[in-house]
């Protein structure tokens, strides 16, 4: 039987409120969608167009809905913590366990970091960099819908606790060691934790490979390095730093899985293991992926900026080195996460004046975002709003980040709520206001109609109040010395007060983030109000706003020729873009379910590992294989548009912007 | 879009993932060079090396990193006849190389000496044997390309992945450098 | 493809794979024959291997040989950089946080040793 089934017992299904209520959730909800579909009759329909889609413009829609939902859950485990924060007072011990608050915000962090930030930027990634670089396609199709389907095994391992094992790690999202391994999370939680990185990771860093060639090889004759748009320029500097990072976290969460799975001594407590190397190895990768997280962001600001203010970016050539400063720097600082673990002085003070450098890069941008503004004709739209928004609240952020990379500060606020309350500033500042900039900047691109102005900025102004009301009391508490994920503090601390303020935040943000629901769906109902017949519904500067919205699955019927910096702004001057031109049969590549098949592998795969079922798992990589190897037969990855079906669809698309 | 620019984008991006699985090593030769003195009481670098060996085995994976080369070169003169049975002796060197890594593992793990009994075997056997799967999947990969080549003759497609499957081996022979010098010769010293 | 570039090609990867033998050769020599001094001979067999990398790399990987803009040369350079720093400052940091954090048995045994008192 153990062989069979490994260490997985009737005892693993859900017995417990929260798991059977998740299962429940999970369970009607697929229920839901299934029924739906079927009454809809689109099975075929969703295979055909979506599931085994390559077109990175469908990838990118199916990163930006599994990264919202990712982003309910994330969100329903912070609003766990921060109930059982301000309720968790003197005599009473909250609603939740320890073990379980521990759970909570493990899975909040990893979801947050790993499938809500990473999968809107994989999502705009996608549709966006083809388009901006004039191009119709990834480097490698293939690897995009597999780097996807990996993603969505991740997402789908890290909620597979709710119905076998009822268990996820309560390590913290990092999940340090000794307290990750065996002697002390002998449990499957961690097993859960180590398996759906160890899967979306490989889709991360497919990704990233994929946009590096595609950025690298695929640009729009004359479009040359410098001529980029910023969007792009970040976004292959996250890039870079996403391939020379994802390695390192693969081999430590993998030496990690040794010591759980083979009796290894890496980070163990005994037989020489070394626990602080795995403190040093996974903030090696940990800091500079914060800095893939904001880098595209930074990059959707300077289009929002400049097209808002109808000016040209101010400084483009220190844009871009401040991008490549970020990237480089973002490398060598990561031993400030742990000023504390002793190194001592010197290997301190190299880190922490390092680390500091950072904010020059940084002060480089603000200052070219507002070069750029001054004396523009700024349009108060939302993506700007979003952008201001971001401005305030991230130079907060930034400045507690440079007080902390001093050690002796750092060694009173290691940890502490204050800790807590720079990096949600500057994630949910700086990343995600940019995230919500870019959807709203790019939404009639995708879509073909604007969203509602007014709504989203009610939705804007209720997050960012909601914002500062919920942290900053976090940042007070944090120099009062309240550590972070406490589930039970003391009466006579008097920090109360300011955790209940903080939870009126949470509820305002929460009312923001339902406002932005409702924003989607009225604009959804009022769209034939807010159409986008000419595809430039901003007056854009690059290439994206050549295409009608939504664009073709082309793309671009003639890949543009490109003279200088802000392409499309050049195109519109010189009266080049809407001109006619001769259509030729264009090679798109065929649909693939092999990456789905590849990825289904990859998800009992992990499954089979996290219960120790090894005859499972033996099929799993021999399943994986041989869909490589059949995918390495297949000669006829690609199909051709005949010239007479492009030019009915862009005539179809000129009548369509010539009426307006 | 022509097949070289197509093939110069595929032998990028393959480029790029081998400097990915680069770093991987990077981060097991780092946790070795942490972890080497921890030998907890038991057998130290020293004491398990076994000079002669490691040489033979070093010798012969250069000769496949040799043999590969010559390989290729026949392969871009479309010289199918000297083509085949050079990659089938880096096959056959590549194999024989894993039995002997295979059969140190196997002489370890008798005499008790197994990854579960202190840091520095548990890096030493991580280190190495990951090593040896990649040669595993390197002779997997040009066994699969040999079939192509049977069924499908030497197509421009096929050269360019040869030539990728050919940049992978070379590259797991530099890699043995490092671990043949970090590993065992400088064990060798005490 | 001319005659002369084939012949070049080949005695190319000859000569890499001779210089890659002896490189092997004169390492294992160095240190199983004892033929330098201890602490000489780390830097030593180090140096030896670095060089047979870059003649792997010249002979083998050919990497000195890329039109166009020469993207694999630069990933490859900064590949190396980021090992280096990986290697050398785990290295660095492992020290310091190992001599800091020793505990306190193995502190015991030290001084024991130093006073030369025998366990």
């Amino acid at each position: 039987m153990e062989f069979i089934f490994g260490r997985l017992t009737l005892n693993s299904l859900p017995h417990e409120w929260f798991t059977i209520g998740g299962t429940g959730a999970i369970t009607m909800m697929m229920i839901g969608i299934a029924l739906f579909i079927t009454r809809i009759k689109r099975w075929k329909w969703l295979w055909n167009e979506w599931i085994t889609s390559v077109d990175p413009k469908k990838i990118g829609i199916m990163y930006m809905i599994v990264a919202s939902l990712m982003l309910v859950r994330g969100a329903m485990d912070a609003g766990m913590i921060w109930l059982q924060q301000a309720m968790s007072v003197g005599a009473s011990s909250g609603y939740l366990s320890a073990q379980h608050f521990q759970e909570v915000f493990t899975a909040h962090g990893v979801i947050m970091v790993f499938f809500v930030t990473m999968g809107f930027l994989f999502g705009l990634l996608n549709y966006m960099i083809p388009l901006q670089i004039g191009a119709r396609d990834l480097a490698s199709p293939f690897l995009n819908t597999t780097g996807f389907w990996l993603y969505v095994a991740g997402a789908i391992l890290v909620n597979l606790f709710f119905v076998f094992g009822g268990q996820f790690a309560a390590t913290g999202w990092l999940a340090i060691a000794p307290l990750s391994g065996t002697e002390f999370s002998p449990g499957v939680g961690t097993d859960y934790w180590t398996w759906s990185l160890q899967t979306s990771g490989l889709g991360t860093l497919m990704g990233g490979i994929n946009f590096i060639m595609t950025i690298l090889k695929m640009r729009a004759p004359g479009m040359t390095l410098m001529r980029m748009p910023l969007f792009t320029w970040t976004s292959l500097v996250a890039m870079c730093i996403v391939v020379t990072i994802f390695p390192i976290l693969t081999a430590t969460i993998a030496l990690l899985s040794l010591d759980r799975l083979f009796g290894m001594h890496f980070f163990t407590t005994d037989l020489g293991g070394n626990a602080m190397m795995y403190t040093n190895l996974i903030w090696m990768w940990g800091h500079p992926e914060v800095y893939v997280l904001i880098l595209p962001s930074f990059g959707i600001y300077s289009e929002v900026v400049s097209t808002f203010a109808q000016k040209k970016l101010a400084g483009y050539k220190s844009m871009v080195l401040a991008a490549f400063g970020i990237g480089s720097i973002a490398l060598v600082v990561w031993l400030h996460h742990f000023f504390t673990m002793g190194a001592g002085a010197n290997v301190n003070a190299f880190f922490g004046i390092m680390t500091t450098f950072i904010a020059i890069p940084a002060g480089v941008q603000i200052f070219n975002w507002s070069s750029t503004m001054y004396k523009g004709k700024i349009r108060f739209l939302g993506p700007m709003l979003w952008f201001l928004g971001f401005s305030g609240t991230f130079i907060f952020g930034g400045l507690t980040g440079v007080l902390l990379a001093v050690p002796p500060a750092d060694f009173q606020l290691h940890n502490s709520l204050f800790l807590v309350a720079h990096f949600h500033t500057t994630i949910i500042g700086g990343a995600l206001f940019g995230i919500f900039a870019g959807i709203t900047y790019w939404f009639p691109k995708i879509s073909g109609f604007k969203l509602d102005e007014k709504l989203g900025k009610y939705a804007f102004w209720l997050w960012i109040i909601g914002f500062f009301v919920s942290f900053t009391p976090l940042y007070i508490l944090g120099l009062m010395g309240a550590t972070r994920r406490l589930d039970h503090y003391d009466a006579s601390t008097g920090w109360q007060g300011l955790f209940i303020i903080s939870v009126i935040g949470f509820l305002i943000i929460s009312s923001g983030a339902i406002m932005q629901v409702i924003q989607i769906v009225v604009s959804i109902k009022k769209r034939n109000k807010n159409l986008d017949t000419t595809g430039d519904p901003w007056n854009g500067r690059t290439l994206e706003w050549a295409t009608s919205s939504p664009p073709p699955f082309y793309n671009f019927a003639k890949i543009p020729e490109v003279t200088s910096r802000d392409a499309f702004w050049e195109m519109k001057k010189n009266g080049t873009h809407n001109k006619k031109h001769e259509y030729k049969d264009i090679e798109m590549p065929k649909n693939t379910a092999l990456g789905l098949y590849i990825s289904g592998f990859a998800l009992v795969f992990g499954f089979a590992m996290v219960w120790h079922i090894f005859w499972l798992a033996m099929v799993c990589v021999v399943g994986g294989v041989v869909c490589m190897i059949i995918r390495t037969f297949d000669n006829e990855t690609e199909y051709v548009v005949p010239a007479a079906e492009i030019e009915r669809i862009e005539l179809r698309n000129i009548k369509q912007r010539r009426s307006t | 879009m022509s097949i070289k620019e197509k093939q110069e984008r595929v032998t990028l991006g393959f480029w790029i993932y081998l400097m990915t699985d680069l770093l991987i090593f990077a981060v097991l030769f780092a946790v070795y060079a942490v972890l080497k003195e921890s030998t907890y009481g038991g057998v130290t670098i020293h004491e398990i090396f076994n000079p002669p060996f490691v040489l033979v085995e070093t010798l012969i994976l250069l000769t496949s990193s040799f043999t590969c080369g010559l390989a290729m070169l026949a392969a871009h003169k479309e010289n199918k006849k000297m083509m085949v049975p050079y990659f089938l002796v880096t096959l056959f060197l590549g194999i024989v190389f894993l039995a002997m890594e295979l059969y140190e593992f196997a002489h370890l793990i008798s005499e008790g000496h197994d990854w579960t009994k202190s840091a520095f075997l548990s890096a030493f056997f991580t280190l190495t044997g990951t090593h040896g799967l990649h040669i595993l999947i390197g002779v997997i990969w040009i066994t699969i390309l040999l079939i192509h080549i049977k069924l499908r003759g030497l197509t421009p497609t096929t050269l360019g992945k040869l030539t990728l499957a050919g940049l992978f081996w070379h590259f797991l022979d530099v890699v043995w450098i490092f671990i043949f010098t970090i590993v065992y010769l400088m064990g060798g010293v005490s | 493809m001319t005659n002369h570039k084939e012949e070049g090609t080949t005695s190319s990867l000859i000569i890499g794979f001779v210089l890659s033998v002896l490189l092997t050769v004169s390492s294992y020599l160095v240190v199983t024959q004892r033929l330098l001094p201890s602490d000489m001979i780390i830097a030593v067999v180090v140096f030896l291997a670095l060089l047979q990398f870059v003649v792997q790399a010249i002979f083998f990987l050919h990497l000195d040989k890329e039109s166009g803009p020469r993207w694999n040369l630069v990933i490859f350079l900064s590949t190396l950089s980021i090992v280096a720093m990986v290697i050398i400052g785990s290295l660095w940091i492992m020290t310091h946080l190992n001599y800091n954090m020793m505990p306190n048995s193995i502190i015991q045994d030290y001084i024991q040793y130093d006073e030369g008192i025998s366990k």
